[in-house]
């Protein structure tokens, strides 16, 4: 079970109701599977396909990404904070990739 | 000189075209199992995207829904024209979605036309289209 460096960006804090942005980024080469080495063979596909990002277990926002994501896929999307709790993002991919981070976020 | 001759060729054996791409027709199949048939109609999505893009590996792009909840939004969705496949990315906004608007990095395999579309919560379609020009193209997606 492979697994992704990621970075999860998301506020320390925030008012209840407030908009705020999450961001997110995984080192993943997104090797789109059109691609040949040096050596001429075809390099096989090797993608993150799915990336969902929920708070407290209700869901926030998901993606499914296909092979023209950019290597290294970043997402920034707005979360409306109901109240203080824990926001987890999931990546799962090709390969058996599965990786997943938290950040607390805490209600003023 | 060699130096430069070798890199050059190097880049010649990454680079070699693919050999299938998708077609305006594709990007229609591939819109139509999108919106599930449902007619689309131009308006209420934004799409942002440089018209002049100097580098097709990593084209900044933000699809958003001005002027409406997240809540009136259930999908977004990006399509390209003559990339080797049509579809880019489907993003979901689940219940606690603060805004409608998604921002990420894609691929241009060439000048083409970007799609965006917003599947909105009463199943209405929307769309905005983008010309983008590509001055270096995506290696990775062209070979």
């Amino acid at each position: 079970m492979a697994t992704l460096r990621t970075i999860l960006t998301a506020p320390a804090s925030a008012r209840v109701g407030e908009v705020v942005e999450i961001r997110t980024l995984a080192q993943h080469p997104m090797e789109t599977g059109y691609r040949r080495s040096s050596e001429g063979e075809l390099l096989p596909r090797d993608l993150l396909r799915r990336v969902e990002c929920r708070f407290d277990g209700e869901l926030v926002f998901a993606a499914d990404l296909h092979a023209a994501i950019s290597a290294n896929p970043y997402l920034a999307f707005q979360l409306k904070l109901p109240r203080s709790g824990t926001l987890s993002v999931s990546w799962a991919g090709d390969r058996g990739v599965a990786h997943s981070e938290s950040v607390q976020i805490s209600a003023t | 000189m060699i130096a430069r001759r070798q890199l050059l060729a190097a880049g010649a054996v990454a680079c070699v075209w693919p050999p299938a791409r998708a077609t305006p027709d594709s990007m229609q199949a591939a819109i139509d199992a999108f919106t599930g048939g449902s007619v689309v109609r131009e308006g209420r999505v934004k799409l942002d995207i440089s018209p002049l893009v100097e580098n097709g590996n990593t084209v900044p792009v933000t699809v958003s829904v001005p002027g409406f909840e997240a809540a009136a939004v259930r999908r977004l969705a990006l399509f390209t024209e003559r990339n080797p496949q049509p579809e880019v990315a489907v993003f979901t906004l689940g219940p606690l979605a603060g805004r409608a608007q998604v921002a990420t990095r894609m691929r241009l395999a060439t000048s083409q036309t970007v799609v965006a579309l917003a599947q909105m919560a009463d199943s209405s379609v929307w769309q905005q289209r983008v010309e983008v020009v590509v001055t270096l193209a995506a290696c990775v997606e062209g070979g």
